[in-house]
């Protein structure tokens, strides 16, 4: 049987991967693709501007399709189907008979007949050459535009943002973004937050002209102003590409799309149409994982099964980076068939509504804006039909209690619910494949392929793994890997009570096999928080991640950055000078960073023990900043200038860390103080923070800033210095003994049963009566500290193993290049 | 010219030059060999420095362990893993093999297998 293919998208390649899957051997594959490269994930296209490549996004390489003995031919499209004789003639001549026609040709980029988008500088938004070209061109330009304001617009708009272009605007010509998708109100909220992050939204805005000679200088409106710009991305749409479908005489639906019926099967019994040109039921389908449904009912006929395609969900997640918005099921159904709930926060940016079915029963549907971490949730609950709770406000009023709910989420979903929608993976397929022994998300994807396509799943699959192995009366345990079935609490007790030092020892008495890059740093870092000696002595500089092993942040290249210590943010003009001469001297990068302090970025290897010599010298020492160590504690002016201080903060920050300076933990810890409850500091967004009252401090911890801000909790209130110190003492030692690897206190905090009020039992009113020991060990740590940089160029051993060649110890490594940057220099780009 | 390939070993360091259960860079002409002492097992690796993930020479500066049993490095940049043994990226998401040499040990001197060509070029390299 002969199987012919027209068009190697992300579609045509998901079901030339299933036919070859179902039957192997039993059909002979041709595949005629147009574009110049095998397919590749059109998805996660603009991550290209992030730095993937064309290899990072392909599906599958050539060999691919070698082993699976299928026939590709690249850039050579098909022009004619000859549906008589059953062949298709491709452009360079090729003439391929055929038993049965596939035709996943998707669609293209719809360009609206507006006069001048013939212009240079004016693109479409579909394929790797359309982003090469973007990017060619926005080098050379700083303003920018995109017609189009949904889904792909925006995703567009915001590529511009990051090639550089400064404001790019976008302009839609309905009402409000997202028309598909959002309604009026939410897409208020998401002008708000894309102006916020510098894009400039013009709703209900006619473009009646593109303005220039050869390239494009702007835009005229059908208002009759004018938009000054030098390049413009058109997303307005798709049109599904039918071209060989009409030519041929298939039917195709007046506006566009090769009808299909419930089998896929075109009006030629033989012809079958898949992906995005395909029209079923007046409907395109523009989102891969109904393309994959497609292509899965397809393989499953042509190899003697029995499916149908009946519609799909078209529920959505915008993917911009920052900026949450998703629809699902019916967003915009409302009375009589519907109840809808809204919670809004303009302060926050928080846009919810949620369709609930007249009889309160069942969800419909619903939009999430500017919060749409309970998108799968939601979508699950309406797919499946899941019964509401009485009260469907909690819906979007969020979930109270964290994690606890999300399991009771997924243990309240049918087994036949489908979790991973590109791939069609089940509840039931994953929970068994749990049962049979994949117990974490790697192995789920690895032996379901759910979680492999969009990875919007992702948060779902390790609530399921955990849900599943819990029911399974399998204690989960966060075992470090698999040369330790221990969790980082358990080894923390056992190296302290075995008096291990060395990971060796450690490996050989608690754990199996030679370790890895995920269990040597957690137990380097036990070790060091145990015994605080050096961490690069008695073998352990192997076992820390590369960054502390060299004591220094790896860079872009493969240099280094230098942070000394400036305690509180507070350095002399003096030690600023010095600072100036040895950035100079070793031409480094010279950045203020965000913990008020300064860093010097692309040095040598070979340079950090002569930079570190000179700064230490100078009165410096190591600021940590590549360790998981106490970083900065940050202040404000505080009393002795300010006229609102309360207390002297600055002092209070420079005691507070130079008491923890040095100390290894879990993950990185943050402080600040603040002199008033003006909170210059910022002190509630830290690990801890401490503010000024008009009777004493108040002491805030577990906050976090980073990907998931999270305000610190109050611990104690009106306490003096050394309550303060002994709190944090025992707060600190606390969460060392007991986090997870790579846990910050805020994650801690959120997993710990009982949440705030247990830690201010166990810290404040010591009812685990551990407090003195905690005290003692942190006074034993305070004790032992030395600056680690200092101990590495003082020994002769430690220093050499700074040198990029050990065999010729002088030669920086000839492979670094900088580029020069507003008068000083940056890393190169990487591919 | 024939192409016969005969396997050159160049001395590239001392024993002790390298750390326990890490790895250094050695040049070699213009190459950087990125050279493991995973000395919990007793083994010698050596595989290319360069990175094809972000082509970054950075190899020789990551951690070493086992998955499974099998050697592996993992990258400080963004921890893909690739075998010792055969080169193959583990981090299963294709980001490339990269290319391994053998080792042997002679007293305290380390030695690394090149590829040696061709006979001419042979020659300049051993002027090197
Ligand atoms: C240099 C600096 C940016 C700057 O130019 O200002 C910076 C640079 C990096 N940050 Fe940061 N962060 C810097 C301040 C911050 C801040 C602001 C602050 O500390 O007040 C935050 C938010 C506060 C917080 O952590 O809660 C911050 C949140 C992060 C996070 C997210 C942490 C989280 O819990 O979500 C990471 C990723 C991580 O640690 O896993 C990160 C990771 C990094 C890394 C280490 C990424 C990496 O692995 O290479 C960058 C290292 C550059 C280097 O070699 O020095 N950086 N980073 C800032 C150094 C401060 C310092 O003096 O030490
Ligand atoms: C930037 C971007 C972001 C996206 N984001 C998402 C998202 O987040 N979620 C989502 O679900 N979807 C998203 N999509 C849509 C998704 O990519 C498409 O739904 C999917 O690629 C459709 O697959 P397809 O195979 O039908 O079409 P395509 O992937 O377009 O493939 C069709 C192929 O056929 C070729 N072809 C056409 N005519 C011929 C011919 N005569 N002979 C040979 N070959 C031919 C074309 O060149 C093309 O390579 C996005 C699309 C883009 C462009
Ligand atoms: S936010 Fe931090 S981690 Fe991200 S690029 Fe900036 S410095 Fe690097
Ligand atoms: S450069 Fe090595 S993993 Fe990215």
């Amino acid at each position: 049987m002969k199987v012919v293919i027209i068009g190697n998208g992300m579609v045509g390649y998901k079901f030339c991967e299933k036919l070859t899957a179902k039957a192997p051997g039993r059909f002979q594959v041709t595949i005629f693709a147009e574009e110049t490269r095998p397919a590749y994930d059109r998805v996660h296209l603009s991550e290209y501007f992030a730095g993937k490549t064309a290899d990072d996004l392909s599906l599958a390489g050539t060999d691919w399709y070698q082993s699976r003995q299928v026939t590709l031919h690249l850039a050579d499209p098909v022009q004619q189907i000859d549906r008589a004789n059953k062949t298709v003639r491709s452009y360079s001549g090729i003439i391929e008979p055929y038993d049965f026609l596939i035709i996943a040709t998707g669609s293209a980029a719809f360009v609206p007949s507006i006069p001048g988008v013939e212009k240079e500088g004016v693109f479409i938004y579909r394929t790797i050459e359309d982003l090469e070209m973007i990017s060619a061109w926005a080098r050379k330009v700083t303003t920018g535009a995109v017609i189009g304001g949904g889904l792909l617009g925006l995703e567009a708009a915001k590529a511009l943002l990051d090639l550089g272009i400064s404001q790019p605007h976008v302009i839609e010509f309905a009402p409000r973004l997202m028309p598909r998708q959002i309604d009026e109100a939410g897409s208020q909220l998401l002008c708000a937050k894309l102006e916020a992050l510098g894009l400039v939204v013009h709703t209900s805005t006619n473009t009646a002209a593109i303005l220039g000679n050869e390239h494009i200088t702007g835009l005229q409106f059908a208002d009759g102003t004018v938009l000054d710009t030098e390049m413009l991305v058109i997303s307005a749409g798709i049109k599904p590409r039918d071209e060989l479908a009409r030519q041929c005489g298939l039917a195709t639906g007046p506006r566009g799309g090769i009808v299909v019926n419930e089998q896929l099967q075109t009006s030629d019994p033989s012809i079958f149409a898949i992906g995005e040109c395909a029209l079923y039921k007046d409907m395109i389908y523009g989102l891969v994982a109904p393309g994959y449904e497609m292509a899965e009912v397809v393989a499953t006929r042509l190899t003697g099964g029995e499916k149908y395609f009946t519609g799909f969900d078209m529920s959505t997640k915008l993917k911009l980076i920052g900026v949450d918005v998703a629809s699902f099921g019916d967003p915009f159904i409302s009375a009589p068939e519907a109840r809808t709930v809204v919670f809004e926060d303009k302060l926050k940016g928080i846009y919810k509504r949620i369709n609930v079915s007249a009889d309160g029963k069942y969800l419909l549907g619903g939009i999430l804006v500017g919060e749409a971490a309970s998108y799968n949730m939601l979508l699950q609950t309406v797919k499946n039909k899941v019964l509401l709770p009485p009260n469907p406000e909690d819906l979007v009023l969020g979930a109270r209690g964290g994690s606890a709910d999300n399991n009771a989420g997924v243990a309240g979903l049918p087994d036949d619910a489908i979790i991973c929608s590109c791939e069609s993976i089940t509840k039931g397929a994953i929970c068994k494949a749990v049962e049979d022994g994949c117990e974490n998300v790697d192995a789920v994807k690895k032996c379901t392929k759910a979680g492999t396509g969009c990875g919007g799943c992702a948060p779902m699959l390790k609530d399921l793994v955990a849900h599943t192995m819990k029911t399974q009366g399998k204690y989960v345990r966060n075992v470090l890997c698999e040369h330790f079935n221990y969790s980082r609490q358990e080894l923390f007790d056992l190296v302290k009570i075995h008096q291990l030092k060395t990971f060796d020892e450690v490996l050989d008495k608690l754990g199996q096999g030679d370790g890895c890059e995920l269990c040597k740093p957690p137990i380097a870092s036990i070790l060091a928080s145990l015994w605080n000696e050096m961490i690069l002595a008695k073998g352990n500089d192997t076992a820390q991640d590369s960054n502390d092993r060299f004591l220094a942040n790896i860079q872009k290249g493969g240099t280094y950055s230098v942070v000394p210590r400036i305690p509180g943010g507070e350095i002399t003009p003096e030690k600023l000078i010095i600072i100036g001469q040895i950035a100079r001297k070793y031409n480094l990068y010279t950045k203020i960073t965000g913990g008020q302090r300064i860093d010097m970025f692309g040095a040598h290897l070979v340079d950090l023990p002569h930079i570190w010599s000179e700064l230490i010298a100078a009165g410096f020492e190591s600021g940590h900043a590549y360790g998981k160590a106490l970083r900065t504690v940050k202040s404000c002016v505080g009393s002795t200038w300010c006229r609102f201080g309360l207390h002297d903060s600055v002092s209070f920050a420079i005691r507070i860390e130079e008491r923890y300076r040095g100390l290894r933990a879990p993950h990185k810890i943050k402080a600040a103080v603040s002199g008033c409850i003006r909170e210059c500091a910022e002190a509630q967004s830290k690990d801890f923070g401490i503010i000024a009252t008009e009777k004493g401090w108040n002491l805030y911890v577990c906050g976090n800033g980073g990907s998931k801000p999270q305000h610190a909790k109050l611990l104690a209130t009106d306490i003096d210095e050394e309550t303060c110190i002994k709190y944090i003492d025992r707060f600190l030692m606390f969460y060392i003994k007991t986090a997870d690897p790579l846990t910050r206190t805020a994650t801690w905090l959120n997993k710990m049963e009982g949440g705030i009020d247990y830690l201010r039992n166990v810290v404040v009113h010591d009812s685990l009566g551990i407090g003195e020991q905690l005290e003692a060990a942190m006074q034993d740590l305070v004790d032992n500290y030395k600056c680690e940089w200092k101990e590495a160029i003082e020994n002769p051993e430690i220093r050499k193993r700074f040198t990029h060649f050990v065999n010729a110890p002088e030669e920086k490594d000839p492979t670094v290049v900088f580029e020069p940057m507003r008068e000083q220099k940056r890393a190169r780009e990487w591919k | 010219m024939t192409e016969e390939k005969v396997i050159h070993w160049f001395p590239a360091c001392y024993v002790k030059d390298v750390p326990e259960n890490g790895g250094v860079c050695v040049k070699y002409n213009t190459e950087q060999i990125a050279l493991f002492w995973f000395t919990r097992r007793g083994e010698w690796y050596a595989t290319q420095n360069e990175c094809p993930h972000r082509n970054q020479m950075a190899l020789s500066r990551g951690i070493i362990g086992t998955y499974q049993n099998e050697p592996k490095v993992a990258c400080p940049f963004h921890k893909k893993t690739f075998s010792l043994v055969t080169g193959k990226c583990l981090s299963g998401d294709d980001c490339g093999n990269i290319k391994t040499y053998p080792v042997k040990v002679e007293g305290e001197v380390v030695y690394i297998g090149v590829e040696a060509v061709k006979e001419e070029q042979r020659e300049r390299n051993e002027e090197y």
